[in-house]
Parts: C-alpha cells; structure tokens; sequence
C-alpha cells in the first residue's frame, strides 16, 4: 500500500507499484489536467511537483512518490489565480493548450528557484517542455512578467 | 416548442453549400438537443445554429474543431458581434458531426474564409428580427429602434426591451431578406479586431479543458494497440499469454486488416485491452505477434531518395508551360542547375492521437479530438456497416492537429473495438503508435534549372518534382502529385520569366502519406525560395532587389496550367486572384521591419528572405542566423509580414505565425522521418526532435498588412517561407548552400 498527498489530500494506492504516477493521477484519481506527451521524460507535458520540484509524472514510479506531496495543474490555485497561470492569461499564451499545464507548472518550479530569471535560466529550464504549436515566445514573455522583469 | 426557421436558400458560400441558415428557437431548444443533433428537423441543411433562451442566454455552436487557432471562440465573436449580442451571455456549443453545418473538416485554413459572411449573416438576421420584434411591441417604426448589447433601445422615448424578453415574439417575424439586412460597418465592430480573450483560456491554464484523451465515460475500458509494422502487413498468428498475465489486462482483440487503399480505415493489428491505459501498454509488450508483411517491407529511405532524386533529373509529366524553355535555355548566357530534397516529417500533435468509441444497439457514439467530424462518421460507418446518421461524434478540443487529426483512423478502432468487447473503449496512441504509424507529410525531390540573361537575370525557369502523392491514401495505384498538390506552390509561381517549365514525375508510396500544415507547399516553397536565392547570388545582387525584379510589376498573375485546373483553395481565380502587388508588399515589409537594408552580413550572422502565396494569403518571412565558430545554429528574429486580407483577431493571427516560424524551424533544422526493411526509425522526441524554447527563433515579429480584401489563410500559410528563409540566411551567413533538410545533418563550418 502506498500512501501519499495529492494537492493536499491523502491518498491510498495498491496497485502496480511501477505504473508511472501520471497514469494513477489521470486514470485512478480522474484529474485529467496532467497530459501524456511522450512516456519517457522527453515532452514535459505530465509536469507536476513532487515535494516542491518539478518532476515528469509519466516517468516517475507510484513506488517513488510514496509519502510525498504530490502537487498537479488542478491544486496550483483555487481559481486559476497563481500569478503565473494569471501572467499566462495575460499573454494569451495558450494555442491548443495540451501542454500548458506543464509548462505552468514548470515555470512555476523555475520561478521558485530563479525568481528573477535570466534568459539562460529560462532556456535552461524550459528545454524539457516541448509546445508543437510554438508558443516560446509567449511563455517567456509570460514567465518574465511573472517573475516581475523586463521582457 | 415553437420554433422559427430562418432560411436563406440562397448559397452565401459561394458555391461550396446550396443554403445556409440559422435556427432562432422562441421557446429554446435544449442544448442537449443540439449536441445530439436532434434539433434540425427542417429538410434543409443550415450551416449555422443561433439559439436564444428566454433569459437572455444566447447560445453559439461552434462546428469548427478547436486545436489551437481560436477557431471556436472567433466565429461565435462574429455572429455576436453582428447579433449586438452582450459577449457575457454567449454560450459556445460544440457541434457534433453533422452535414447540416456545411464542411466541418477544420483543414486548408478556411475557416474564416468560408463562414465569416455566413456568420454575420447569420447575426444580422437575428438582430433584424428583434429590432423588428421591439418595434411592433411599442408600436414605432422599426427605424427607431436600435439593438444594442443584448437590449433594444428606443431612443426617442427611453424604452429598452432586452432580447430574452422579446425572444417570443421575433420567431414570430417574418424572416428578413439578405437585401434587407443592415450590416455592422468596421467602426461599429465591438468584438471583430478587437483581440478578446479565448473562451477556453481559463480552463486550458486550470487543467480543466478536456481534450480526446481526458475523456471519461462510464464502464469504459483501455486499448493500447500493436499495430503491423508495415503498412498493409498482416497478422498471422499471436500468443497473448504474457500479456494477459499483466494485471488489469481484461482481453486481447484481433482487428481486421484493411482492404487497399487505406483511407481512414485502421491499420489493424492485436489489441490489448485493460482496466487501465498502464495496464494496457504494460500487456502489449507482453504480445507476440507473427507477421504476414507484404512489398512495403522493402522501404528504405536512402535508396528512395537516390529513385526519387533521379526521377527528378529526367523529362517528366508537364504541369505548366509558358514559352518555350528548352529554346531560351540553349541560349542563354549561363544555365544553373540545383536538386534540393526533404524526408518524410511527422505531424507529432502534443496529444497523440486518442478517442472513446461505444457501440451499442447497432449506434456508436464516439468522443474525438478530431478535426473532421463528418469524416469520423463516414469511416465509422463504413468500418461497421452502420449508417452516417447512426454514429454520433462529439468533439473535444484538439491537443494540436496539424492535419493529422483529420484522418479518424483511431477513432474507427475504437468504434471497432467498442463493438468486439461490448463496452465503451479509449484508444490512446503512445508517441512511438504517433511517429512510427502517421500519415507522413511527403518526402519530396526537386530539380531546378534557370537559364540567365547576362546580368544574371532568369530567362528560362525548369522545375520538376518528385513526390508520393496523398493521393495513394485514397487510390491505391495513385503516383502523380494531384492537382491540389500541384497548386501549392508548383504551377502558381507568379515570376516575371518568359519561359517557364513546371513538371511532375511518379512515386510509389510506401507508407501513409496525408496533408500536414501547409502540405505541398512546403518542399515547393523551400526548392523555389532557396533556388531563387542562389540566382541571386550568382548575380552578385542584393536578394531582396532581385527577387522583386523576378516578381515584376504589380499585375494579376493567370495561372494556366497544363492538363489540369488551378486549385486555388477552390477559389476562382477571378476573386482570388494571383497578385504580385500584394506578394511585393509583403517582401517590402519583411525587408523594411527585419532592417534588411542595414544588417550586412557579418561574423556568421545574416539575415535570408523568402515570400510564398499559399491558401490565398501572401508571406514574406525573414530570418536572421547566428552560427558561431563550432558551426552551431541559433535564430534571433524572424520578421513575418503577412497579407492574409481582411482580419477578425489580430492576436490569433499573429499568434498563428509566431507558431508557424517555430513549426517552420523544427522542418528547417530537425525533423526526419526515415524508413529500414518498411519499418520507420525513429520513434519518440529523441530521435524525432521538434523546436525547443532554445532552438526556436528568439523573437518573430509579425506585421500584419491592413487590409480589406476578402479574407484568406492564417494558419498554415506562415510555415511554407520559413525553412527557405532560414536556409538563405545560413547561406548569406556561412556560404554553404543547404539543399536537403534537415539542416542538423549539415556541417555548417
């Protein structure tokens, strides 16, 4: 049995200790926010915060989240508030929108560790996420008005 | 339930649909109605449907499928706009499959060309009505009274009726003639060109949109397929032992294979069927399938490209002539000579292909991300004997459809697999099913030669290609580029060149080749824009001045092909015509806003140019290049000046070429899809990379050319122009030509 937190709520699980995390969250939990790209840690579509970081949840094994706080796109705000899901808005970032929660929820962690971030700390960090519509340009301009610094 | 029809027999499309019309319901018709598709019970075919509830509610069906253009937020703008309707008290609807909407398939970046007259039309009518409605109430001539935001006003004695009240008695108007209409003009838009937000912004930044692959619906189950791997291979025998010992594996299904040509049908294979998507992906590894394949399984990318590049260097089908070119080649002063190719690409949506599909009582109701609903009955049909009416398609948003998501090949396993297990099931494609099983976008070969005056100048222009057609998915023994493919940017080339050659040869396909944003356009526009770009060179001119000079004078160009009429995105030309002027304004812009005039090459950073007409929109991109001394490629700006007429949201537009650049770069640098023993090689991100935020252009500034001509293209036309730009750029900056794509494969120092 393994027991964790997501979004604040205690959790039981007692299934295949190896099913990645992204799938207990989208098919067990329902939250279907958290999006399946690629399965192997390459696209960053299934971001979510394991203990605070960033972390891909198609690639991250139920057995490695038990005890932890699991943090996903549905419990980052009550209502699409936290200031980077607002600077989001702002720019009108989204195109198709699937990847979006993970790029949030990327910028999000980033903003944590670098909250005034340079070009490079974006490059760095946003890497991992890939938007096939290509809306780059926007969710840099979107995580500089967040974090407060000149586009 | 009383209800109006407002019918307009007249074809307001132009010849695309024989009527058009709305629906005004004066006690409202359920919204579960009009998802169902219940509400038309008339025996014409509207395109449109406007409901209004009592309360004031206005509801807007959206048919057009959502993958990222802002489709389903800016048609119903316009039909509230032209309805003076308050934007808060819209509803958007998405429509369910149906022909009654008039074309569905979101594809060829016609939206708003085809439906922005139908929607105010359609706006114009219901305003009327109640203008009509409130006068008749107050007793005043309708001349008085004014529709404004929800309410109509009468001025002259204050009085304000808003439109739930007077709902009743407007179904009860006679319906307004299209003569009789009263059309917004542009300083009266409150909506069109004002850039409001997307209707589902606030969800897609909460996680809450749901895509094909978020849906849910009761008793469903899970499949993951594996699929033969090549095309047309079938399967002999399977043991599923392994695989059922797989916890929350519930069975396996054998799927039919499909009889040539292949269409939408499903590729067959052996399903795993789980409780779970893990559960299923976790049980198909343990499958063991014997194949039965076929000729395909001899594909092999590089000895295909050597037929292809050799096809392209001998005399082939003509497609366009003017003058004589073999005449002026022999006497010019200086031929030149090229042969540019590029592979096969993959669409790779960020969601990968994914629906639920039940069967029950001889009916499937299916759930898709799908941007052709209508196509999803037909082969829904089809694949189960089941008539059209009987398969219901309700569709989701698109996590990113590029074309692939026009083609409903799993959509038909899921109904297929539906009706085999008895419950409702989801087909989630992994990205390897979505690299390894597309509907490739075309590997293509061209061969150029252009005799030159003795200033440099084109006198003689020869063109070939070599391609498999998208035909093949249709007709199995199809080899020849169809004629929309040929009027991508193959038989239109508005140069100022007396003699002129366009000619097409042959190719077998070996995998599933489908339209992919911008299709054809893309190997022609990247062959033509880097062929002209060396001419350029060879005469020592600045590029820009030489391609304007090649364009020639403003004038209407008429495209005369040989054999075979000109596409046109199914537009005459007489009212969309081939127009330099507008094509010479775009590459003026690109050039003043990029400062072409003032960034000389220098220190491996230059700047490229290349413009292309495509879906009816006229482009000119340039890009600037940085390659530093380890021959590494960076892209600091790319300037897109864009002519695509009249304009309803200037955000989305340019939003649709910010991407277009980015999309336009991963075919530039990365992308290459390649084939051994019929199988495709590549897989997953890793070795099918797309544009990353640090190998996307840094900045693209799009510059938009105000316009009132008829509205044209947005989403695809950004992307043909952007690897040829990017390509001359490298050339200005480095000296090395680039004629084969992907660009990572050349040494750039």
């Amino acid at each position: 049995m393994i027991q964790l937190r997501v979004n604040g709520k205690s959790r039981e699980f007692d299934g295949d200790p190896e099913m990645p995390l992204l799938w207990y969250i989208r098919d067990f939990l329902g939250m279907t926010g958290t999006k399946f790209g690629c399965g192997s840690g390459l696209c960053g579509a299934c971001t979510v915060h394991i203990n605070g970081a960033a972390a891909r949840s198609c690639v991250t094994p139920m057995k490695a989240v038990a005890g932890k706080d699991v943090l996903t796109i549905e419990g980052l705000s009550e209502n699409g508030t936290h200031p980077v899901q607002q600077a989001w808005k702002a720019c009108n970032v989204p195109q198709c929108g699937y990847c979006q929660s993970g790029q949030i929820m990327q910028a999000v962690a980033l903003l944590k560790e670098k909250p005034k971030p340079t070009d490079q700390d974006i490059d760095r960090v946003m890497q991992g996420n890939i938007c096939r519509c290509g809306t780059y340009q926007r969710i840099r301009q979107a995580i500089k008005m967040a974090a407060g610094v000149k586009a | 339930m009383s209800r109006v029809e407002l019918v307009s027999r007249r074809g307001f499309l132009g010849n695309l649909f024989s009527a058009g019309a709305l629906v005004l319901g004066a006690k409202v018709l359920p919204i579960e109605a009009l998802a169902a598709g219940k509400a038309d019970q008339a025996a014409w075919h509207p395109s449109v449907y406007l409901g209004l509830e009592t309360d004031g509610t206005i509801i807007i069906v959206a048919h057009r499928s959502e993958m990222g253009t802002g489709i389903r937020s800016v048609l119903p703008m316009v039909v509230a706009d032209e309805l003076e309707a308050d934007w808060k008290r819209v509803k958007v609807e998405q429509a369910i499959g149906d022909a009654k909407y008039g074309s569905q398939n979101t594809d060829g970046s016609c939206s708003i060309r085809d439906f922005y007259e139908a929607m105010r039309e359609a706006g114009a009518t219901a305003r009327m009505m109640l203008e009509r409605a409130a006068a008749s109430e107050w007793g005043v001539p309708v001349s008085e009274c004014k529709a404004s935001n929800s309410e109509v006003i009468h001025a002259a004695s204050g009085r304000r009726l808003p439109y739930g009240a007077l709902v009743t008695k407007a179904a009860a108007q006679p319906v307004p003639k299209k003569e009789e209409l009263k059309f917004k003009s542009p300083s009266e838009f409150k909506y069109i060109g004002k850039n409001l937000p997307m209707i589902d912004q606030d969800d897609i930044c909460s996680g809450k949109g749901t895509f094909g692959i978020d849906v849910r619906v009761p008793g469903m189950v899970f499949a993951s397929i594996e699929r033969p791997p090549v095309l047309g291979g079938k399967v002999k025998s399977f043991n599923d032992q392994e695989a059922r010992k797989v916890k929350g594996v519930l069975q396996t299904v054998r799927l039919e294979e499909f009889k040539p040509p292949h269409g939408f049908q499903a590729l067959g294979g052996v399903a795993v069927i789980a409780e779970n998507t893990w559960a299923a992906m976790q049980g198909r590894k343990g499958l063991k399938v014997d194949w039965e394949l076929n000729g395909n399984a001899t594909f092999e990318s590089e000895s295909y490209k050597k037929s292809l590049l050799e096809a392209a260097r001998k005399p082939q089908k003509v497609v366009r002539n003017v003058g004589d070119v073999d005449a002026a080649m022999s006497r010019a002063a200086k031929t030149h000579e090229a042969e540019y190719y590029m592979p096969l690409l993959a669409h790779a949506p960020m969601e990968p292909p994914a629906a639920v599909a039940e069967y029950k009582d001889g009916k499937v109701t299916a759930w898709a991300a799908t941007q052709n609903p209508q196509a999803v009955q037909d082969a829904v049909a089809a694949a189960l004997g089941i008539d059209k009416k009987d398969v219901i398609c309700h569709v989701t948003l698109l996590g990113g459809g590029f074309g692939r998501k026009s083609k409903p090949d799993y959509v038909v396993e899921a109904a297929m697999l539906s009706k085999k297990v008895g419950k409702p099931v989801k087909v989630v494609w992994s990205r390897e099913d979505d690299i390894r099983f597309d509907y490739y976008h075309a590997v293509a070969a061209m061969y150029l030669k252009a005799g030159l005056d003795a200033k440099g100048r084109p006198n003689a222009w020869l063109q070939r290609s070599v391609f498999p057609t998208i035909g093949s998915t249709f007709s199995a023994d199809a080899q020849y580029g169809q004629e929309f493919e040929m009027g991508m940017g193959w038989v239109d080339l508005p140069y100022d060149i007396p003699n002129h050659r366009a000619e097409n040869g042959p190719a077998q396909n070996h995998v599933r080749i489908g339209w992919m944003r911008a299709v054809a356009n893309i190997y022609h526009a990247f062959a033509i824009h880097s062929f002209i770009d060396e001419l350029a060179a060879l005469a020592g001119r600045d590029r820009v001045d030489y391609l304007l000079d090649v364009i020639g004078e403003p004038r209407k160009v008429e495209i005369r092909p040989e054999g075979l009429n000109y596409w046109n995105n199914n537009q005459p030309q007489d009212k969309y015509p081939v127009d330099t002027g507008r094509l010479r304004r775009v590459i003026e812009l690109a050039a003043e806003k990029s400062g072409w005039a003032n960034k000389k090459p220098s220190k491996g950073r230059a700047l490229g140019i290349a413009a292309h007409r495509s879906f009816l929109t006229y482009v000119a991109a340039v890009a600037e290049v940085e390659v530093d001394s380890k021959g590494a490629l960076r892209i600091p700006r790319i300037d897109i000046a864009v002519d695509a007429g009249t304009i309803i949201h200037p955000d989305r537009v340019k939003a649709q070429f910010e991407g277009a650049a980015v999309f336009g770069t991963s075919i530039a640098l990365l992308g290459e899809i390649t084939a051994k023993d019929g199988r495709i090689q590549q897989s997953n991100f890793h070795n099918y990379p797309v544009a990353r935020i640090n190998q996307a252009p840094y900045e693209t500034h799009v510059h938009i050319v105000p316009s009132t001509e008829l509205p044209a293209g947005v989403g695809e036309p950004g992307v043909p122009p952007i690897a040829p730009a990017i390509c001359n750029a490298v050339f200005a900056a480095t000296g090395k030509r680039i004629r084969e794509l992907p660009l990572r494969k050349a040494k750039l120092v």
